[in-house]
C-alpha cells in the first residue's frame, strides 16, 4: 500500500490543499471559516499546496431565496473555448485546464465544492485513462477491491460486513487510476450512507464486484463485454464532448480486459467477505 | 412495398453511425452511443452482422454468408431476426438503415 500525502493539517491564511489519488486541489477563500470547515470535512486528505497545482478560488454568497433558484437544477457541464464551465442550481464554476485555475461561486455548504473537485477529478483521470465510479472500495492483504451498483445495491452493506483487516476506501464513489499495465484505487473523503470518509492510501486493483442482492453468497466471472456495458453504467462522467466520451469509452474497455469482473450476488452478512479475493 | 415484401426482398443495407465508439472484446461487441450515452453489447451473432455491416452488402447476403454457415440455422429465420435486430438498432440511432447502399457520407 501506499500513503498519499501527510496527513498534515497546515495551510496557510484561507487555503488548503486537498489530494485525492496524489492530485492536490488547492482551495483559497477569503472566507476563513470556510476553509476551516474544508480542513475538517478532509482531514486525512489535506496536504501542502503545491506549485503548479490545480487552484479553485472560491467566492462565498449568501444562499439565493427568491423562489426561483433550483439547487436541484440539472448539472450542466461543457467545455468552451478552453475553458470547462461546471453549472448546478447551488453554484457556478469555471475552470481552466491549461492554467489549472478556476473559480467557484457558491454557498458556505460544503455539498458544491464537493461536486466540483468530484467533477475535475473525474475530467482529469478520464484523460489519464482511468474514471470515478459509483462503488464502494477496500484494501485487503495489500489489494483493492470495487463493489459496485447503483443507489441500494449494497455499497454500504457490504463495507460496514468487511472484516477488520479491510481498509475502507470509500462507501460511495471510487477513484481508479491507470498505473503502468494496471490499475489502482485510491482512497477518497467522499463519503456514502457510512458517513465517514476512506483512508488516503491506494493499492492495486485485484478485482470489480458487480452487486446484486439475493439470497446465496455467489460470485461468477463475467464476459468482457458485458462487464464492459455495465461498468460503464456506473462510472461518472460529466462531460458530453464526443471525443472525450470515445476516450473513457476505450478506458472502460481496457479496464475489464485487465482486471476481473464479477457479478456478484449476496445477502447481508459477513459470510460474503470468504469469497472475496 | 409492405413490410414482409421488404423483408423478403432483401434490399436492407447496414453501416453503424458515425456517433458511436465500439469494440470487439472477444466474439461479441460493445458500442455505446456518443450522443445520449447508451452502452449496448452484442452476442456473437449480432457481432458477425455488426462486423460485415459495410454498407455495400445487402443484409441478406451478410446473413448468407455469415450466420447460417456458421450457426447452422434456417436461412429464412436468420434473416427474419436478423431485420428485427438491425431495425432495433437503427432505431437506438447507432445503425444505420437504408434500401439502397450506403456510402461514406452516410445514408
Amino acid at each position: 500500500m501506499d500513503r498519499l500525502g501527510e496527513a498534515v493539517v497546515e495551510s496557510r491564511g484561507g487555503q488548503v490543499a486537498v489530494v485525492i489519488g496524489g492530485l492536490p486541489i488547492n482551495i483559497q477563500s477569503e472566507n476563513r471559516s470556510f476553509i476551516e470547515m474544508l480542513e475538517l470535512r478532509y482531514a486525512g486528505f489535506v496536504g501542502e499546496p503545491a506549485r503548479g497545482s490545480i487552484r479553485l478560488e472560491v467566492e462565498i454568497v449568501e444562499p439565493v431565496d427568491d423562489g426561483e433558484s433550483d439547487d436541484d437544477e440539472d448539472l450542466e457541464v461543457r467545455f468552451t473555448d478552453g475553458r470547462w464551465t461546471i453549472n448546478r442550481g447551488d453554484f457556478r464554476a469555471q475552470w481552466d485546464p491549461v492554467s489549472l485555475r478556476g473559480h467557484v461561486r457558491q454557498s458556505a455548504y460544503p455539498y458544491a465544492i464537493d461536486s466540483v473537485m468530484r467533477i475535475i477529478h473525474s475530467l482529469i483521470v478520464a484523460e489519464r485513462g482511468g474514471f470515478l465510479l459509483h462503488s464502494a472500495s477496500v484494501v485487503r492483504k495489500g489489494r483493492a477491491f470495487l463493489f459496485s451498483g447503483v443507489s441500494g445495491a449494497g455499497k454500504t452493506t457490504i463495507s460496514r460486513l468487511a472484516p477488520p483487516d479491510a481498509t475502507l476506501l470509500t462507501d460511495e464513489i471510487s477513484y481508479v487510476r491507470r498505473v503502468g499495465e494496471g490499475y489502482e484505487a485510491c482512497g477518497t473523503p467522499f463519503a456514502g450512507d457510512l458517513g465517514r470518509s476512506g483512508e488516503n492510501i491506494s493499492a492495486p486493483l485485484a478485482g470489480l464486484y458487480l452487486l446484486v442482492q439475493g439470497r446465496h453468497n455467489h460470485a461468477s466471472l463475467m464476459g468482457a463485454a458485458d462487464a464492459a456495458r455495465r461498468l460503464l453504467r456506473n462510472i461518472l462522467f460529466f462531460s458530453d464532448d464526443a471525443g472525450r466520451v470515445e476516450h473513457l469509452f476505450g478506458s472502460a474497455c481496457e479496464f475489464v480486459s485487465r482486471v476481473p469482473v464479477y457479478e456478484l450476488t449476496f445477502r447481508p452478512d459477513e459470510k460474503i467477505w470468504d469469497i472475496i479475493g | 412495398m409492405d413490410e414482409r415484401e421488404r423483408v423478403n426482398s432483401g434490399d436492407i443495407y447496414i453501416k453503424p453511425s458515425r456517433d458511436i465508439a465500439a469494440r470487439r472484446m472477444q466474439d461479441e461487441m460493445v458500442i455505446m452511443s456518443v450522443k445520449d450515452s447508451k452502452v449496448f453489447s452484442l452476442n456473437p451473432t449480432a457481432t458477425r452482422i455488426w462486423s460485415a455491416a459495410d454498407g455495400a452488402t445487402s443484409l441478406r447476403e451478410i446473413v448468407a454468408r455469415d450466420v447460417v454457415p456458421e450457426f447452422e440455422v434456417d436461412a429464412d429465420t436468420a434473416y427474419q431476426d436478423a431485420v428485427e435486430l438491425v431495425e432495433e438498432l437503427a432505431q437506438e440511432g447507432i445503425l444505420l438503415l437504408a434500401d439502397h447502399p450506403i456510402g461514406k457520407e452516410g445514408a
